[in-house]
């Protein structure tokens, strides 16, 4: 059989196996598949949040309980967020248009002297995602810049993150420089980085350590629902 | 129990501290070492370490574990204390090769380094670990943040400089290499060699 007959027509698929290979494209990181699933599904009146929701972010969260159990490793992970990625370049304008739901937003950056932003831009990713409106910092942020840009979002979580065991007491500095300000308890703090933990998270005054991007995610949510009570 | 010493390293260090041992003649020092790619677990080293030195403890009158901080948060150097047991001091590899002060004052942050054993061993520690063999083209993703490479060298060998001048290349990155000796290593198994025999 020739390479020609092997290859799967997207399009000749109905919705709901679509989204299953949407789901085994994304896990194998194949990114020209997804940005034309991507398009079928708009085609077929598919709106731009479902296609979010239902194709990408659940492939994406089927990817992260692989990296979790140790079946995906980092260089997986990035070529789905990359496959993602380009689905959601193409989502984007189109979630702005069509005003998809918004659960908040959050300011997220790696911290001073840190310049290791994986983890940091597959929590921005799949935070956008699940319908957060993210302000990403980029690299190497030093204090004043985190509670400046809170404070210029008008941010409800701020998310930060580190890869290095000297890098990471410097989200102390930060959280103990919004108790000095009185700003701590305006802001939802999560943190997140390979060398942190749960221990860590609350020996730092943060509000959660979040283990991989999934839990960042569920967390956040969690979090803004109790804000949203509490408001209530 | 014999006044012996055991030094529990990290395999990245096996040659460095076997070398210090010939040179020294720390006759009554002996070595073993744990795989060294526990660093891409960081995790796991503090229970290997652990069954390392239960392993041993009824063999040997001091046992010293050859690893800094490497990537566990303080987790190793809390289980070292429970087990009563020292450990190098600083972050990591990098630091106590260049001195932790020094390597401190330097406050580099977008320098990735290479070790004489990381420049013999690039392929296998850096390259297929990160998918860089298959997926070359997910380096700007793991480098893109990076300046340079800064080759640590613990030996004078133009071979090692070649090949850390070389994988700097394939990283993108410009290349430094800065000689640095065994640095801190040799006086923290000095100072075990030495208290042995107090």
């Amino acid at each position: 059989m020739s390479d020609e007959e092997d290859d799967l027509i997207l399009d000749e698929l109905d919705d709901g196996e679509l989204v299953l290979q949407m789901h085994d494209d994304l896990y194998d990181g194949m990114a020209d598949e997804i940005a034309e699933a991507v398009h079928i599904l708009l085609k077929r009146k598919w709106t731009p949040y479902d296609v979010l929701t239902k194709a990408l972010v659940e492939g994406m969260r089927i990817v992260g309980i692989d990296f979790r159990d140790g079946i995906l490793f980092v260089p997986e992970v990035l070529l789905a967020a990359g496959a993602m990625k380009k689905g959601m370049h193409i989502l984007k304008p189109l979630l702005i248009e069509t005003g998809a739901p918004q659960l908040g937003k959050m300011v997220i950056g790696t911290v001073k002297g840190d310049i290791h932003d994986i983890g940091k831009n597959l929590v921005a990713m799949m935070m956008e995602g699940a319908g957060f409106e993210v302000v990403d910092l980029g690299i190497n942020n030093p204090v004043e810049d985190y509670i400046e840009a809170l404070k210029r979002e008008n941010a409800d979580i701020l998310g930060m993150s580190a890869l290095l065991t000297t890098t990471m007491p410097y989200m102390k500095t930060v959280i103990d420089t919004m108790v000095e300000q009185g700003i701590r308890d305006d802001y939802i703090v999560l943190v997140g980085g390979a060398p942190l933990n749960e221990e860590f998270g609350k020996a730092i005054g943060s509000d959660a350590y979040c283990r991989d991007a999934a839990v960042a995610v569920e967390t956040a949510k969690e979090f803004m629902a109790r804000k949203h009570n509490r408001a209530g | 129990m014999p006044d012996k010493t055991l030094v529990i390293a990290c395999g990245a260090l096996a040659r460095e501290v076997l070398a210090l041992i010939e040179l020294n003649n720390w006759q009554h020092m002996e070595l073993i070492c744990l795989p060294a790619d526990l660093h891409l677990r960081p995790d796991k080293i503090p229970d290997a370490v652990e069954a390392a030195v239960l392993d041993a403890c009824d063999k040997y009158s001091r046992i010293f574990v050859a690893y800094a901080d490497c990537g566990t948060g303080g987790l190793l150097a809390a289980r070292c204390a429970a087990l009563e047991v020292e450990m190098i001091k600083g972050p990591h590899c990098y630091s106590f090769f260049e001195g932790n002060e020094a390597f401190a004052a330097r406050g580099e942050v977008t320098s990735f380094y290479l070790t004489d054993f990381l420049a013999r061993q690039f392929e296998a520690f850096v390259i297929k670990p990160m998918g860089l063999d298959k997926h070359p083209e997910l380096r700007d993703i793991y480098f893109g943040n990076y300046e340079k490479l800064v080759y640590l060298a613990q030996t004078e060998d133009e071979g090692l400089t070649r090949a850390a001048e070389a994988a700097a290349a394939r990283l993108g990155l410009d290349f430094e290499r800065r000689f640095t000796g065994y640095g801190d290593l040799v006086a923290a198994l000095a100072d075990v060699s030495s208290q042995v025999y107090k």
